[in-house]
């Protein structure tokens, strides 16, 4: 008989709020994978209790602190995971689990919140240079910075 | 009942207050508001500073309308549980968030069916006036658009090349 293949492994980084909604309304995209889920409240657990679980503290450009602290808990989790893709739906956290995937050789897809419909955030516009791909949920933001647009979560 | 909601990163004094304001002069429904950490305490209606999911789900199960920010998380909680939604914009220039995207999000969503928009504090008062007569989204949405999803999909499955956009 032939072996199962083995279930791609993905780190899905979320931070809260919206960003952690967007993210489980992509979860049919993640039917057949090994998916891990990062995000910054504790009690988002209840939304995937079958799934391992990690939580980072939340942190934004305007504490530089947190920011730094955030850093390297995401880069620990990338090292433990070692996923083979990273999905985010930002913001910050997204952004580094995006630039320290490519260290264990993970691809990276950054897609900007639904609520940017004007302007992309900052973290999507840092994540360009270092997401394989980015996605903006308005197609005219995507035009004008020079992503892709695939359609939204709404 | 009504349910006000802010999100879980800052206050939104202006939406509490105007709400709390509306609510004193009226015995019509129940109310109970999420003032988020540090938020102006309102002096008519119950409220906590943050809840918990459970809680959260709790208040969206009973609540008739909800009154909130234009957040993506609270909106895409409306349509999913299809209960009507009056969503003000934070404004930077009153330090509620740190720039205006939320004006950016009512400009896009205003118009779709389940999303009411109020742009300020009067036509917030407005719409509550006839919040017995807010329609909800036509069906429940709880995933994203197939288009999304199966360019996810396709993502995973091929193998990526060098960086796109650098």
């Amino acid at each position: 008989m032939k072996q199962q293949e083995k279930k791609t492994k993905v780190l899905a980084v979320a931070s809260g709020g919206g960003h952690w909604i967007q993210m489980l309304r992509l979860r049919p995209a993640f039917a057949d994978c090994n998916v891990s889920y990062v995000t910054v409240n504790e009690g988002s657990k209840v939304d995937v209790p079958n799934s391992e679980f990690y939580t980072v503290k939340d942190g934004n450009r305007d504490t530089k602190l947190s920011l730094i602290l955030m850093a390297f808990r995401i880069l620990y989790i990338v090292l433990r995971v070692r996923p083979q893709v990273v999905i985010s739906t930002g913001a910050a956290p997204g952004y580094f689990a995006c630039r320290f995937g490519k260290l264990v050789g993970a691809k990276s897809l950054f897609i900007d919140s639904v609520a940017n419909a004007e302007e992309m955030s900052l973290s999507a516009k840092l994540a360009t240079s270092h997401a394989n791909r980015v996605f903006s949920q308005w197609p005219s933001v995507a035009k004008s910075s020079g992503v892709e647009f695939h359609g939204s979560v709404l | 009942m009504i349910f006000a909601t802010v999100g879980t990163q800052l206050p939104f004094d202006r939406l509490i207050k105007t709400l709390d304001n509306w609510y004193k002069n009226q015995s019509v429904s129940k109310c109970f508001a999420q003032i988020g950490p540090q938020g102006e305490v309102p002096q008519n209606i119950p409220y906590a500073p943050t809840l918990t999911p459970l809680q959260f789900a709790k208040h969206i199960a009973e609540c008739k309308v909800i009154v909130s920010h234009a957040g993506m998380g609270t909106i895409l909680t409306a349509l999913r549980y299809r209960k009507p939604i009056i969503i003000m914009p934070r404004l930077a220039l009153h330090g509620e968030h740190r720039n205006d995207h939320q004006l950016a999000t009512v400009a896009n969503l205003e118009g779709r069916t389940g999303i009411h928009v109020a742009q300020n504090e009067a036509a917030l008062v407005d719409k509550l006036r006839h919040f017995n007569s807010l329609k909800a989204s036509k069906c429940v949405s709880n995933c994203a658009e197939p288009k999304l999803l199966s360019a996810i999909s396709d993502f995973m499955k091929t193998n990526e090349k060098e960086l796109n956009y650098a």
